[in-house]
């Protein structure tokens, strides 16, 4: 059998709660030659719109499901394979798949969307975790989103580690009430979530002002971290969209919220409804709106970021990578800049805040 | 937000936490607790359909019995709405408007206005409406545009257990009066809801399905029936937009005025009778502020102008189901396309 | 039961009957001029039951009225400037001109409004009440009804859940012979409206509306009743009214020289300054000042009314929560 040569590419799982996707459109035509990374096909899931990249090198040999088509997750989408295998050996294989392929069942009962909850700090924090290699991987999202945002990448991240994505205080489904907001407490809470869990050591990824939280998590827990990569991150310079963080603060509508987090990426189309309706049903929780004014508080003041530890980079003995997507308007790119040498940094380009949603394959690669 | 309840747990657990938070709530109405004075238990019932169980037990005397005269007990949530508390009022059923509606439309939504804003009325009457029971012409109406019609009045109708948690909780903190429409089909629905409690905003319709083609208003229990139709309809290559204003009153214009700007057709859907109703109501407002996006006539699919029949049959036949929503798309999708 | 009433409070109660007396007169006038828009209800020749009433409710006690309701508004303390410019229609107006006289409330004093339909306010009084009740300070809530009122389904059901559920409501009913143009021999089923009292479990007592001691020595009873906990009563004052239903009732259902007549035999502030100068010590001259005290006053109330500005064109859209 031929069939060791032919790769599948089938419908990708993009976050916990994903059951089904929509092939949109093809972006790479039969026949073409595709690299690891290489955009083939646009994907429509309830949660967002995405491009799906290329996980493996090959030629398109055959593209199975058309666009409109919506399809579960691990439905066979095309076909990669060299040239030397023959159009029958691609139909056998077709053939075969399908024949043996079931749909996952939907899963039902606590805890069935991926996530579980742990008592940390004094908050009740909800995380998901997956994977379960020896590496161990904590993600931070940014102000004002959770665990779940990081859909693209904690499953890519989960091949060969143990990926924890994290809930901060007042964010997602964990406590709302906060004790302090400062960065200081919430990357001590980052370390007590670490005890709860038993995690002795973690690479910390941070976006955003999970960035700040997790460079402060390496300045007072050294001992707790041993990696640190920083996203768009907050505390490396004084400018930040405070627009931004107002308007998120003070946004109650659908026509309110869409043209601020439309500023978080560049390419607009990715926010759709149900991530607009996702982000209005988390602010309109009771103690949402005074703890994202806390939080906010706690780093900046309206104006300008107020925690900056940029000066502490050199001091950590640990491996530091940073992130940007060029195009950030929130936290300016520039930021990237000037960093000490050992910091190995990548500025992608024509991307924005939200760089590990929009360029998820290049994000993924470089956190490998 | 795995967390999976029915509409009628949602409403229950709405009334639960905001009573926990604030102590000038209180629930009144017919059996809402169920054994008062009697020799046997008390919380027997819990509401007819059992939506107030157990809170009898959590809040003593704050879950009132009243006895069946509408006239008296929602004209004393009005006046203790007037005088300090937060009543919560159930109206057994909708079509019971007609014995008590003079405390609701003369009193209680004329107050602010009428005292010169000097007055604030924060009662919510929640009340069971629509057919699907077999319960017959006076236990099965959707009465609702007649509260939509009274200026004072904020009119909810929610359609899911997400939005009836939200909503609730968004009427019993609102500082006017409130009619909150529960649809007794939806009681059973489940969906997830989050344990937290939350507000959704009144006046803001839920773009329940996105889509290019055709527009589809829908209201209460007809949400439901129109995304079954919309599902259905995409197979066919007719892509709909399927909007639910959640409220009637206050009403989102834009959002209903946008997607026709997208779509350039027209379907509503309303359970309730034709004439002056919520059907009429949209279709004069896209005629009035939409009329240059149309591309067809405005198709709308509401019951027949008659009682809500008893038998099984007829009262299918009444309600507007996926089927004749789906002919009302494609009469409108096929009109000079 | 009646606590002893000092000269202090008969000159008071004085005070509040004629200007209720003065009010309506004036009104009477001024609406026959052409300056009062709408219609207007007279509560002229009632004046003792309101007033015998309303000494006795503290400031977070609520009173619901009816269309007849200038009488109680002033027993209550609502503000007579304020009360002539809302019948004027006019912006400085209790409601800013868009309540009227049958709507005039002003729930900082207690009063829930008057009330343009007949056995609206009962049950809210009910409301009233229970809100009093949870507080637990004693106060309670008086519904102001009519003969006609009397009559009312929402008025038999707001008595019976003030029973169910005792709350310290008092039911008055002034019974002033005419519900509209209809006797109320012809209308009430039984002779006394106090007599439906039993079957809604509560004290009924019947008294002559014209006797301000009468009105207060009763309802001093029932307002005990009430803030004790010992649940709701019901009072019909016997009274009469001196102008008709409403200004520009032509009165034919009455007999020839009735009011006439009710005027010089019934008044009850006659009978009144006969009684406290006869008996209390007050002397003419100290009603005469009051007198005049009250006729500057409603002056005033009038010169007022007729030069405060109407309400402006926006405030059509204000104060109302939904706006198309």
């Amino acid at each position: 059998m031929s069939n060791a040569n032919i790769v599948p590419i089938t419908m990708p799982k993009w976050g916990l709660s994903m059951q089904e996707g929509k092939v949109v459109e093809w972006l790479a035509q039969e026949g073409a030659l595709l690299k690891l990374g290489d955009q083939v096909v646009d994907i429509e899931t309830e949660k967002i719109a995405n491009t799906f990249e290329a996980l493996d090198a090959g030629i398109l040999r055959r593209i199975v499901a058309q666009p409109d088509e919506v399809l579960p997750i691990g439905a066979l989408l095309g076909v990669l394979a060299p040239a030397e295998v023959s159009d029958a050996e691609v139909d056998e294989y077709i053939a075969e798949f399908q024949k043996n392929y079931v749909p996952p069942a939907p899963e039902e009962g606590e805890g069935s969307d991926g996530f579980q909850f742990i008592e940390a700090g004094g908050y009740k924090l909800r995380y998901s975790k997956m994977g379960d290699g020896a590496r161990v991987i904590i993600l931070l999202h940014g102000f004002g989103g959770d665990a779940a945002g990081w859909l693209f990448n904690q499953g890519a991240l989960a091949a060969n580690a143990t990926v924890y994505a994290l809930d901060l205080p007042g964010h997602g489904q964990s406590s709302k009430a906060l004790n302090d907001s400062s960065v200081q407490h919430l990357a001590a809470t980052v370390v007590a979530f670490m005890d709860a869990l038993e995690i002795a050591k973690a690479e910390l990824v941070g976006h955003s002002l999970g960035g700040a939280i997790a460079l402060q998590a390496a300045v007072d827990h050294p001992n707790r971290v041993s990696a640190l990569a920083l996203i768009g991150s907050a505390g490396l310079g004084a400018e930040i969209n405070a627009g931004y963080i107002n308007g998120f603060i003070a946004a109650e509508s659908r026509k309110e919220m869409k043209p601020l987090l439309e500023q978080l990426v560049a390419d607009a189309n990715l926010i759709n409804r149900t991530l607009i309706n996702d982000i209005l049903q988390f602010k309109r929780i009771d103690g949402v709106g005074e703890a994202l004014t806390a939080i906010a508080k706690g780093f900046q003041d309206g104006s300008r970021q107020t925690v900056n530890l940029r000066a502490n980079l050199e001091g950590l003995d640990i491996p530091i990578k940073v992130i940007w997507g060029s195009k950030d308007a929130i936290i300016p790119a520039s930021h990237a800049s000037g960093l000490p040498a050992k910091v190995s940094v990548t500025v992608l380009d024509g991307f924005g805040h939200l760089v590990q949603l929009e360029a998820a394959a290049e994000v993924n690669k470089l956190l490998a | 937000m795995a967390r999976k309840i029915t509409y009628q747990q949602a409403i229950n657990e709405a009334i639960d936490q905001e009573m926990a938070r604030d102590e000038n709530i209180v629930l009144m109405g017919e059996d809402v607790v169920g054994g008062s004075g009697s020799d046997g238990e008390m919380d027997a019932w819990g509401g007819v359909l059992g939506v107030t169980k157990g809170l009898y037990g959590k809040y003593g005397d704050r879950i009132m019995d009243t006895p069946i005269s509408e006239s008296g007990f929602v004209g004393a949530a009005v006046g203790a709405a007037a005088s300090g508390l937060r009543p919560i009022c159930e109206l057994m059923f909708i079509d019971f408007m007609g014995v008590c509606f003079d405390q609701i439309f003369n009193q209680a939504a004329k107050f602010r206005y009428m005292f010169g804003g000097k007055a604030e009325t924060p009662v919510v009457i929640r009340t069971m409406y629509g057919a699907g029971f077999r319960a017959a012409a006076q236990h099965s109406q959707c009465l609702y545009p007649l509260f939509t019609h009274i200026p004072g009045l904020k009119v909810v109708l929610p359609s899911s257990p997400y939005d009836v948690k939200g909503l609730l909780i968004q009427a019993i903190r609102d500082n006017d009066p409130v009619i909150f429409c529960e649809h007794k089909v939806l009681y059973t629905m489940e969906g997830d809801v989050p344990e937290e409690s939350y507000t959704i905003p009144f006046g803001e319709a839920n773009i329940v399905r996105e889509g290019d083609d055709v527009t589809i208003v829908a209201f209460g229990r007809m949400v439901q029936q129109a995304l079954k139709a919309a599902t259905a309809l995409a197979k066919e290559g007719i892509s709909c937009e399927v909007i639910d204003p959640r409220t009637t009153s206050p009403l989102d214009e834009d959002s209903i005025l946008e997607s026709v700007e997208n779509t350039g057709r027209l379907v509503v859907v309303d359970e309730a009778s034709p004439r002056c109703g919520m059907a009429a109501d949209i279709s004069a407002l896209v005629a009035r502020k939409g009329f240059s996006s149309l591309k067809a006539p405005i198709e709308v699919v509401t019951p027949p102008h008659t009682p809500v029949p008893f038998a099984g049959k007829l009262e299918d036949l009444y309600v507007p189901n996926p089927d004749k929503i789906a002919a009302a798309v494609r009469a409108t999708a096929g009109y000079n396309a | 039961m009646a606590q002893a009433l000092s000269v202090e409070d008969l000159l008071d109660a004085y005070r509040t009957m004629k200007t209720i007396r003065e009010f309506e007169d004036r009104v009477h006038v001024e609406f026959a001029k052409g300056g009062i828009p709408g219609f207007v209800h007279l509560y002229a020749g009632e004046e003792a039951s309101a007033t015998g009433v309303g000494m006795h409710l503290r400031d977070d006690d609520r009173l619901a009225s009816n269309h007849r309701g200038h009488g109680h508004c002033i027993a209550k303390g609502v503000e007579v400037k304020g009360m002539m410019a809302e019948i004027y229609g006019k912006r400085t107006g209790t409601c800013r001109g868009k309540g009227g006289s049958m709507h005039i409330a002003d729930l900082d004093t207690g009063m829930m409004g008057a009330n343009g339909i007949v056995g609206g306010g009962p049950p809210l009084v009910c409301g009233a009440a229970l809100a009093a009740k949870r507080k637990g300070k004693g106060g309670l809530a008086v519904a102001f009804c009519g003969d006609g009122a009397s009559n009312q389904g929402t008025v038999f059901e707001a008595m019976n859940l003030a029973t169910v559920w005792k709350l310290p409501v008092v039911f008055v009913f002034e019974n002033n012979g005419y519900a509209e143009a209809t006797d109320s021999r012809f209308s009430v089923s039984c002779k006394d409206i106090a007599q439906r009292a039993i079957g809604f479990g509560m004290p009924g007592r019947i008294v002559d509306g014209h006797d301000f001691f009468a009105v207060h020595e009763a309802f001093a009873e029932a307002a005990e009743r009430a803030r004790s906990g010992g649940g709701p009563s019901l009072i019909e004052h016997k009274l009469d009214r001196f102008f008709g239903h409403f200004e520009g009732d032509n009165q034919k259902y009455r007999p020839a020289g009735e009011v006439a007549r009710l005027r010089e035999e019934t008044c009850c502030i006659k009978r009144f300054a006969k009684k406290v100068t006869g008996e209390h010590g007050i002397t003419a001259q100290q009603l005469a000042a009051i007198d005049d005290e009250v006729a500057k006053l409603i002056d005033e109330a009038v010169a007022f009314a007729e030069t405060s500005p109407e309400p402006e064109a926006s405030d059509l859209l204000t104060d109302v929560y939904i706006k198309y």
